[in-house]
């Protein structure tokens, strides 16, 4: 088992490492020169002193490959960035300066990163209670009114952009009705109750479309799962239905499902830019379009890394849980 | 589903599938494989031999959904082809304004601007008419979906068959591959690539020329994408080599070529095309949320998540605009995703009737 999580850890973490390669080698092995854009789109402004002077401040004079290992040990024990007189300090975990505004790019993220992390966790227990839920009852009902509902609704809702069902619910419960107010981001410490509020519509956007998929692979596994022996087994013993479904299908279906669920969720933590879009929030996601579409590569390079290490993370989570729930998963 | 990285969606998707059963074809009788057409050649006890690709068809035939989106697709289909077609019946072009239809805050007169002669109204502000911008747009969707899922296909099943058939280090390096490739953030990897791109082969004050955008798009599809109709391809390939036909074209001394590509690719069609036709859906919607989000199509160029962002803008005073684009959407991803689904029934074999 060690053995098998050890690999797994090494093999993901080679995968962050090309990663990371790519992405710096990306951003830096275009000739566009950074430092002039930095210094703007503004004509003339940038003489080229000022060109100098803005590359030595951000380190960007030294060799390429210095650069990454210098961005990479910053990561874990920060540095100083810049030489001479503009040298600056950059504690661990250093990613650098933004580009445009100089502000600290560790802070940027440390400032979006709990609107993703709000929206994508009360997402998920909605799509996951929501989802399970609806499929096994219509499992459980198969061939009712609820069960042909709910799997029409899910075909339906699998394919509902979320570039439309976000601008209905805002048409619907916003603008024309006036139920909910503009959704206006507070921190969770601050208070809960305004959090919970603002969170409402996103929750329940990216919660509702994703549950449609759940509640269809909930379905056909909690459908895979009444069919087999040990079901008809304990019926036959004389235990409860609720037990027998609650309890003893229910589990056996479900593993496939959190696997998913888990590969989902570290896909979505990585941004959720549209949803962020549509209600107007500054995640992640949204942090990470804007500096792309101003070029401002610190912030885009940490972004990429965050989400890729979210990614990978989730996977290695995934196989090891998968190792640990099910004993027929071969290990080597 | 559309924020989801395509790869998971079309991935969990196409696992479904499973393996397809073998169709050696000389179980066949002559003249039948083809898929659909000719008449089954009855058998002397009273049994119709008919191709898996007759089955198939017959079963999709007698599909009520398939049918019915079948015919949306077609109808969406022929529109986006037909476009400039429609454009010179309807008698506007998509770049056509007409200020004269809005009032002094560019909010278009009546109600969103719609009359017999502009069907879906009017673009406040800049005055387009939105029935020819819907037209035009599904053709720009459906154009960058239908390329990159045929090129992300071609691909796929090369580099799949390869790393099956072959296996050893090829295998394992595809593997890693894979891993790498999922664990980019697809948007915003796309975020950082395609400004990147731009501004590399175009100055900040150059004129973009209007294929290159959409090229962009279809480069990170395909970039994106051939792992999971490779994975698929993959699978299913390690348990093909081990059948005696394989075995008897590689003791009959067929070169690696003929092997791969004659021997198991006629093996693997049913899954690609399932894979082909739910890729499409999950491409349209990855194209319309780049458009959307300002980084995959931009102005002039029409297309349904650009005109999507457009419309947001209004969403107060004209929430029409904002419908009917992306119900539009809406309509050819649903068409799209339940043929798809109809296919794959039809496809397998498992599923009696």
């Amino acid at each position: 088992m060690l053995r098998f999580v050890v690999k797994k850890v090494l093999l993901a973490l080679s995968t962050l490492l090309a990663v990371s390669v790519i992405t710096f080698g990306m951003f830096f092995a275009v000739p566009n020169n950074p430092a002039e854009l930095m210094c703007g789109d503004s004509k003339n402004v940038c003489s080229p002193e000022r060109i100098e002077m803005i590359e030595r401040r951000m380190g960007l004079d030294k060799p390429i490959p210095v650069q990454y290992g210098d961005f990479m040990r910053g990561i874990f024990v920060g540095r100083t960035i810049g030489s001479g007189e503009t040298a600056r300090d950059c504690p661990a975990p250093c990613l650098g300066f933004s580009f445009r505004n100089d502000e600290p790019v560790a802070g940027i993220v440390g400032r979006t990163l709990p609107v993703t992390l709000s929206i994508v966790f009360g997402a998920a227990v909605v799509w996951l209670l929501l989802g399970i839920s609806i499929g096994m009852v219509s499992a459980l009902r198969r061939g009712t009114a609820f069960d042909r509902l709910a799997v029409g609704t899910s075909l339906v809702g699998a394919s509902m952009p979320i570039l439309l069902f976000g601008p209905l619910l805002l048409i619907g419960l916003v603008y024309e009705t006036g139920i909910l107010g503009y959704p206006r981001y507070t921190p969770l410490t601050e208070n809960p109750v305004a959090w919970a509020s603002a969170m409402l519509l996103p929750w329940f956007a990216l919660g509702f479309l994703n549950s449609a998929i759940y509640a269809r692979l909930a379905r056909a596994q909690m459908l895979e799962t009444l069919s087999e022996d040990f079901v008809r087994t304990a019926r036959a013993k004389g235990l409860a239905k609720i037990t027998v479904y609650g309890r003893h299908a229910l589990r056996a279906a479900i593993t496939p499902i959190i696997t998913i669920a888990g590969l989902d969720l570290g896909a979505y933590l990585g941004g959720t830019v549209i949803t962020e879009t549509v209600f107007g929030f500054t995640g992640l996601g949204k942090t990470a379009l804007n500096a792309a579409l101003n070029l401002d590569m610190p912030i885009v390079m940490a972004t990429v890394l965050l989400a890729a290490v979210f990614v990978i993370a989730a996977n290695v989570l995934v196989d090891v849980l998968y190792a640990v729930v099910d004993p027929r998963v071969r290990l080597g | 589903m559309s924020e989801q990285q395509i790869a998971a969606q079309v991935g969990a998707v196409a696992a479904e599938v499973g393996p397809v059963a073998p169709m050696p074809e000389d179980d066949v009788p002559e003249g039948t494989s083809a898929a659909g057409s000719g008449t089954p050649a009855a058998g002397a006890d009273g049994f119709v031999g008919r191709s898996p690709g007759q089955l198939a068809w017959r079963r999709l035939r007698r599909d009520r959904v398939a049918l019915v989106s079948g015919g949306v697709l077609i109808f969406f289909i022929l529109l986006a082809v037909a476009a400039p077609l429609v454009a010179r019946l309807y008698g506007k072009g998509p770049q056509e304004r007409f200020p004269e239809r809005l009032d002094r805050n560019g909010f278009p007169l009546g109600y969103a601007g719609v009359s017999g002669e502009h069907w879906f109204g009017i673009q406040p502000g800049i005055g387009r008419d939105i029935f020819i911008q819907v037209v035009y747009g599904l053709r720009t969707s459906l154009m960058i979906a239908f390329t990159a899922a045929v090129l992300t296909i071609a691909l796929g099943v090369v580099i799949g068959i390869l790393a099956g058939y072959v296996g050893g280090w090829v295998d394992a390096v595809f593997t890693w591959v894979i891993d790498l490739a999922l664990a980019f953030p697809f948007y915003i990897f796309c975020f950082a690539f395609v400004p990147l791109a731009v501004n590399q082969f175009y100055g900040p004050r150059d004129e973009v020329s209007p294929w290159f955008r959409p090229a962009l798009l279809v480069l990170i599809f395909v970039l994106f994408n051939w792992t999971i109709s490779a994975r698929l391809v993959r699978g299913q390939v390690l348990s093909l080599r081990e059948r005696e036909f394989v075995e008897a074209a590689r003791a009959s001394g067929a070169g690696l070529g003929h092997i791969l590509f004659r021997q198991l690719l006629p093996n693997l069609w049913a899954p690609i095309l399932v894979t082909f036709s739910l890729n499409v859906p999950a491409l349209i919607t990855a194209e319309a949320a780049l458009s959307f989000l300002g980084i995959g199509v931009l102005e002039p160029t029409p297309d349904l998540g650009r005109l999507i962002n457009d419309s947001v803008r209004y969403i107060r005073d004209v929430p029409s605009f904002t419908i009917v684009g992306g119900t539009t959407l809406f309509l050819l991803v649903l068409a799209f995703n339940l043929f798809g689904d109809s296919l794959r029934d039809a496809l397998d074999p498992k599923s009696g009737r």
